[in-house]
């Protein structure tokens, strides 16, 4: 039986209110970061960008965005298809092991855009 | 001559479910699914099992997975589904399958039965009945009417995938025609039952049961209505 324990918070409204919020501010990364490259900034203006406090808390906003929303959509496809009803026995181990690769795939990159922005 | 393609599994005797193919002799006229089924079983083959009752699309015990989409065999013309001659019958999908079209429902029943769907209130019951507003009472319509044949859960991968933990359109309509019933008193129990990852939140709102509910009703809308509630009562 699969259960909630792994789950972002635990509890349906809050993952479902932070996967739409999460949503929301990437769109807003994700279009701004869009608009700079269509007008052709170069690399002095790019830095000059990404060293604006305004900035970093922005893309840090982003990167805890991306975790959260990935996590909660990850989540919810392997606790749909990596089951012990869809794999067997095999569910049970499949999907804690993937679970745990993914969390810390996305650790990583967490941590790893908070060494470039503010290392 | 209709070519007619029935799903045949007799645990009993068969290894693995297969097709069983039948002609039938319509004599041009527009049948409905349940009337070749009837034909089938009365001049072909008397084997073929299936559920039916009131054949007038009220007490859904027919439900069935016609040329691929879910539907009351009872109340679908062959000249809604049937495409180059060709008539597929399969059981419901997602339930365990007990013999030919009859499917095990006691996931689904479950699943119904975790709503409380009966009425909750604690005060002292009026000598006649409890009454409501004509506008309360409005509230009601496109909830009450499911006849829970089952035809949109079976038609969710939702339901699917995690029989035993998301309630499924049909559970969840009936969660919100009780959760909207101002008799009801029992409204905040009932949303703390529902705010997992998996009771209402499954749901992705890709409105396959709004598809196929043979009522013309709307669940994706009441799951809607509950997760509005859910959110007003946490904001």
């Amino acid at each position: 039986m699969v259960t909630q324990v792994t789950s972002f918070s635990r509890n349906g409204l809050s993952d479902w209110l932070i996967q739409r919020v999460s949503s929301l501010i990437l769109l807003a990364y994700f279009l701004f970061i869009g608009f700079q490259i269509a007008s052709g900034i170069d690399y002095t203006s790019w830095r000059a960008l990404h060293d604006t406090t305004a900035m970093k808390v922005f893309t840090l906003l982003a990167i805890g965005a991306y975790v959260s929303h990935a996590w909660i959509g990850l989540w919810t496809v392997f606790t749909d298809y990596l089951t012990e009803y869809m794999l067997g026995k095999m569910g049970n181990v499949v999907r804690p092991v993937v679970q745990i690769g993914v969390v810390l795939l996305l650790a990583v990159y967490a941590i790893w855009v908070i060494q470039v922005i503010w290392g | 001559m209709l070519q007619v393609s029935v799903y045949r599994f007799n645990p009993e005797t068969d290894a693995s479910p297969h097709m069983q193919e039948y002609r039938v002799d319509t004599a041009g006229k527009d049948l409905m699914v349940l009337d070749v089924l009837e034909m089938i079983k009365a001049d072909h083959d008397a084997t073929v099992t299936y559920r039916r009752s009131c054949r007038e699309g009220v007490c859904g015990s027919d439900g069935l997975n016609i040329n691929g989409r879910n539907g009351l065999a009872c109340i679908t013309p062959l000249s809604e589904t049937v495409k180059k001659n060709k008539l597929v019958i399969r059981p419901l999908p997602g339930l365990p399958v007990v013999r030919d079209l009859v499917v095990d429902m006691s996931l689904f029943y479950a699943q119904y039965e975790k709503i409380e769907p009966y009425l909750q209130n604690s005060t002292p019951a009026p000598a006649i009945e409890r009454l409501q507003t004509p506008e309360d009472r409005a509230k009601l319509d496109g909830l009450y009417e499911c006849i829970l044949c089952a035809c949109c859960s079976t038609s969710c991968p939702s339901f699917w995938w995690n029989p035993d933990r998301f309630i499924g359109p049909a559970g969840l309509l009936q969660a919100y025609r009780f959760l909207a019933d101002s008799r009801d008193q029992a409204t905040e129990e009932r949303l703390s039952k529902l705010d997992d990852p998996f009771s209402v939140f499954r749901c992705h709102g890709i409105q396959n049961c709004v598809n196929v509910c043979p009522k013309g009703l709307n669940p994706t809308r009441a799951i809607g209505h509950i997760r509005s509630m859910l959110l007003s009562r946490a904001a």
